[in-house]
């Protein structure tokens, strides 16, 4: 086969630049991605909504004569993934729910303005997790996504569909959303990059919420570049959020650079590595961390004992959270909606939540409900709440000492399809290490650390509050290091 | 009726009608009027992926509220999740404040005096919140219980509430009508509520009798109706108990056409609202500088005002009270006042006239003012003291023009109240002729005769009760005065 395929392995960093010179090349990018998309996504299945090539054409043209006009914009010209639970303006927005099927929103997330503005080109919605409430995209209503690199795996989730649109080149970058990991998880899975930014740092407007005291918009790239790019987008202070922080104007690309910024001082936690961790997973640490010492970083092990309560504190507030944002499901004004003829409405309400939540959400629903209810609060909202403070504290002493902690992304390589959905423990335990980073508002990126049996392996780095850029210097350190970058899943191989 | 041990509490609803925007979008908070389902954004409409942005001049009006009922205020600004499933409610919760775990009010512990038969009262305050007003449901073919459908309107979605909660402090209907009415005026003299705005103003009543349990009657949107509603459960529940009946605990409903209380839809749990702190809205510290700020800021409240009416127009404290417990009312009296003077006999026409015909003819203050304005009811006024009219007269007059709109002197002519040898009234007439017959008037201007056809005119207008030698001066005066403007002009 004659790979022709030019533009598409390139970064976005590369494109951005070559765009800019010539925009012409956009076109050529777009059609080559849109070829392989014809290839790969039957097997993928990583779009819910997938835009007609021929608005995408439109777009492009409209930045090919912005960018002639001397427009310089960050994204111009890149095609850009975004996670179903971001709100886009006429573009149909569903969550992986049956309940949003038809919801064509009436406004923008603000990260989708941000994106459009440095001219880049929403080319589709990605599958995920219903609502976000899972970590391996089987949750969806519409259809589970497959792992690239392995079709019979999951690509962990809940933001599979935009781990796998840019592992599997479908698009250049892309957002996902991240809870309690649904940003780390399928990068981990899918052997990319991805970052659940500080609490505040990116605007939650336009995100349908599920855990809103814990989840953010993330960066999703084929490497750390890439990343730092999107992120220095989105990232800063928004109005229209109150929990957003005021911060605004920083370019992570700056921490791009060969050496590092100062002598990190990296520690372990000695519970992230004890039995539950696959052996596999450990090796591929282990690796990492002698390169990092390689590097002339200082890595010690250190004891966090309350952090193996990070795990249910995590499930009960977001399932509380969750319980409250998700009421506003009913049928009345947008969305899945039933007969209301000859019917009360608390009658039309049970139907609407019945049949159009899938199971996962309405477990979900449930257990915050009761979390939440009148005699059992105090016994778990709120002791969870102080887990959560503890976390914090604990966190914050940490990084008086370090700069960065290491962990392993998940416990495991990527499940098969079918092999923990049915067991909603052992999906709960693949967010083990990610929730932390959620509960205490800390930023915490995931990184290609190895490639097992053909099968990617994940690092996730916590810093301190607002670490973005050190994180993302010690992610592109590693990266040169590695090598592990720009990778080839399996299913595309043929293709690029 | 104190005999019966009646305990009252209320929970007193108003939406800040002063503020520009609703509690936490930027969608107008004048939604009254607009066709439906216009006023809204995704934040008010609950879509999702939108978020409450908190309007800080919400926050200074529960501020000042707070300062004027001599509560304590809270140090951190707290919302919580409200959550209960209706069609009015978007996001099927509702944005409020909770006393409670993990959760503050914005203000406790206050209280505010009333007069109750001549003694001034303490009513204590439990609790100031500020929430959100839900959308409004509309039954098009009946009532919530017979309507074959029910349309929503989320125009008034997301408009600011202050939620005042009183202890369970007053002991009869008349009362608890009283501390409507005075909130009403401390809220008005603030200049934070319009009351006259339909729906501004919405009151829950908790009524106890010794022997019987607490009953709820919700939806009552007047103090006339609180009173009403009051005295309806009373008599409902004493001889409920008379009979050796159980008055169960229960929450009615007010039905201000029938006037009756009527039993709510009985739920088989009891409510759990399932409270916790708003994820999307963190708490925020109350400055001190803040607070201080709109303490600054207070204007002249009721009871100052009272005061100051005692001293100042050495009016009795019934006067006085009766005068400030309508903001619109004091104003039209100072204003009155300070065209005439004679502070006494126009509190006295104020309340025994006005006020009284305001109401039985259902106007609001400020029609009636309209109708009747301070320099209007002066000159009535004046013409007592002049003895051309008396004051029966007076008070068959002021009926007349607040019904008819017509202006007082008019119907003092036309109606033949007085003889026509005032020249004030007699050229209100004139007046009236020369704009009536501007074909005349241009006649006449030119022809000094044909000034007999507009005298003729305020002859018969007057039904011939004008002193026709002031009648003629007055006509010739007055058509100089037109020649001399169209000459300067021309």
């Amino acid at each position: 086969m004659v790979s022709l395929k030019k533009l598409l392995r390139k970064s976005a960093l590369e494109l951005v630049k070559l765009f800019h010179s010539d925009p012409n090349l956009i076109d050529e990018y777009v059609i080559e991605t849109y070829e392989l998309i014809d290839k790969v996504e039957d097997l993928i299945k990583s779009y819910i909504t997938l835009r007609p090539l021929d608005d995408v054409v439109a777009d492009c043209k409209r930045i090919r004569e912005k960018i002639k006009n001397g427009f310089k914009g960050r994204l111009a010209g890149l095609l850009i993934a975004v996670k179903d639970v971001i709100i886009t303006k006429n573009l149909r927005t569903t969550c992986a729910s049956k309940m949003l099927i038809d919801f064509i929103p009436p406004y923008n997330a603000t990260v989708i303005e941000r994106v459009v503005r440095e001219g880049g080109i929403i080319i589709g919605k990605t599958n995920m997790d219903e609502f976000a409430m899972g970590s391996t995209t089987e949750n969806s209503y519409f259809f589970p996504t497959r792992n690239p690199w392995d079709l019979s795996r999951v690509p962990g989730g809940s933001s599979g569909g935009s781990a796998t649109a840019i592992s599997a080149y479908e698009a250049s970058i892309a957002l996902g959303s991240d809870t309690g990991g649904s940003v780390r998880l399928p990068a981990a899975y899918t052997g990319t990059v991805g970052l659940k930014p500080t609490y505040g740092l990116v605007s939650r407007y336009g995100l349908i919420s599920y855990g809103t005291s814990l989840e953010q918009i993330g960066p999703m790239a084929r490497n750390v570049g890439d990343l730092a790019l999107l992120l220095s987008v989105i990232s800063g202070y928004d109005p229209r959020d109150s929990t957003s922080l005021y911060v605004s104007g920083v370019d992570y690309t700056e921490f791009l650079k060969p050496t590092p910024i100062k002598k990190y001082k990296i520690a372990i936690i000695r519970e992230c590595v004890d039995e539950g961790v696959d052996k596999a997973v450990l090796t591929s640490l282990n690796r990492s961390i002698y390169r990092l010492e390689s590097e002339g970083f200082e890595v010690s092990e250190i004891s966090v004992p309350v952090i193996r309560y990070a795990l249910p504190a995590y499930y009960i507030i977001a399932m509380a959270e969750a319980s409250s944002n998700l009421a506003r499901y009913d049928g009345v004004r947008y969305g899945y909606h039933v007969e209301v003829e000859n019917k009360l409405w608390d009658e039309v309400y049970s139907e609407v939540r019945s049949s159009g939540f899938g199971i996962e959400v309405k477990r979900r629903i449930l257990l915050g409900t009761f979390v939440l209810s009148a005699g059992y609060y105090d016994q778990y909202y709120l002791k969870a709440s102080k887990v959560r403070k503890l976390l914090h504290d604990e966190f914050l002493k940490i990084f008086s000492n370090y700069d960065v902690v290491l962990t392993p992304t998940a416990p495991t390589l990527p499940p098969k399809i079918g092999e923990v959905i049915t067991d909603p423990i052992k999906l709960y335990l693949s967010d083990t290490y990610t929730t932390t980073a959620n509960l205490t508002g800390l930023p915490a990126i995931s990184i290609p650390a190895d490639v097992v049996d053909g099968l990617p392996v994940g690092i996730q780095l916590i810093g301190p509050k607002l670490g973005e850029g050190e994180l993302i210097n010690i992610a592109y350190l590693h990266e040169l290091k590695t090598g592990l970058k720009d990778l080839v899943p399996t299913v595309v191989r043929p293709y690029v | 009726m104190s005999e019966l041990n009646v305990k009252i509490g209320l929970e007193v609803h108003v939406q800040i009608t002063s503020l520009k925007t609703k509690l936490f979008c930027s969608c107008p908070s004048d939604y009254r009027g607009k066709p439906p389902n216009t006023n809204v954004c995704p934040t008010c409409l609950g879509l999702p992926g939108s978020l409450p942005v908190l309007n800080v001049e919400a926050v200074k009006a529960g501020l000042m509220v707070a300062l004027a009922l001599k509560c304590t205020i809270s140090d951190v600004l707290v919302f919580s999740r409200k959550h209960y499933f209706y069609p009015d409610l978007p996001k099927n919760y509702q944005i409020s404040q909770y006393d409670g775990v993990g959760s503050v009010a914005i203000a406790r512990n206050g209280f505010l005096t009333i007069n109750s038969d001549g003694r001034v009262k303490v009513v204590r305050i439990r609790r100031i919140n500020i929430e959100e007003d839900p959308g409004k449901l509309i039954y098009p073919t009946g009532s919530l219980l017979t309507s074959k459908y029910t349309l929503i309107d989320y125009n008034r979605s997301g408009i600011a509430l202050l939620e005042i909660v009183s202890e369970p402090d007053l002991t009869s209907p008349k009362e608890a009508r009283q501390f409507v009415d005075k909130l009403r005026s401390i809220l008005e003299h603030m200049g934070l509520v319009n009351p006259d705005l339909e729906g501004s103003l919405r009151v829950d009543a908790n009524i106890s009798l010794a022997g019987g349990s607490r009953v709820e009657v919700k939806n009552i949107s007047s103090s006339k109706d609180v009173e009403r509603a009051l005295t309806y459960e009373i008599i409902r529940q004493s001889k409920a108990l008379e009979h050796g009946e159980r008055v169960k605990r229960e929450t009615r409903h007010w039905d201000d056409v029938k006037k009756v209380t009527v039993p709510a839809r009985v739920k088989e749990v009891e409510e759990d609202y399932r409270y916790f702190p708003d994820p999307d809205l963190p708490p925020i510290k109350l400055p001190a500088n803040l607070i201080d700020e709109v303490r600054s800021k207070i204007p002249e409240l009721p009871d100052q005002r009272v005061e100051r009416f005692l001293k100042m127009y050495g009016l009795s404290e019934y006067l006085a009270n009766v005068l400030v417990a309508e903001k619109a009312l004091a104003d039209y009296y100072e204003e009155c006042v300070k065209v005439c003077g004679e502070p006494e006999t126009i509190g006295n026409i104020v309340i025994n006239d006005f006020k009284r015909w305001v109401e039985e003819l259902d106007l609001s203050i400020h029609d009636a003012v309209m109708r009747l304005p301070p320099s209007d009811l002066c000159q009535l006024v004046q013409l007592l003291n002049k003895n051309v009219i008396n004051i029966k007269i007076l008070k068959e007059v002021i009926p007349k023009v607040l019904k008819s709109g017509k202006a007082a002197a008019t119907i003092i002519y036309e109606e033949g109240y007085a003889d026509i040898s005032d020249e004030n009234l007699l050229m209100r007439i004139i007046d009236e002729v020369i704009r009536e017959n501007p074909k005349a008037v241009k006649d006449a201007l030119t022809n000094p005769k044909a000034i007999n056809y507009l005298v003729g005119q305020v002859m018969r207008k007057s039904r011939g009760r004008a002193n026709p030698d002031l009648t003629n001066r007055l006509l010739a005066k007055k058509l100089s005065e037109i020649a001399k403007a169209q000459d300067s002009v021309a």
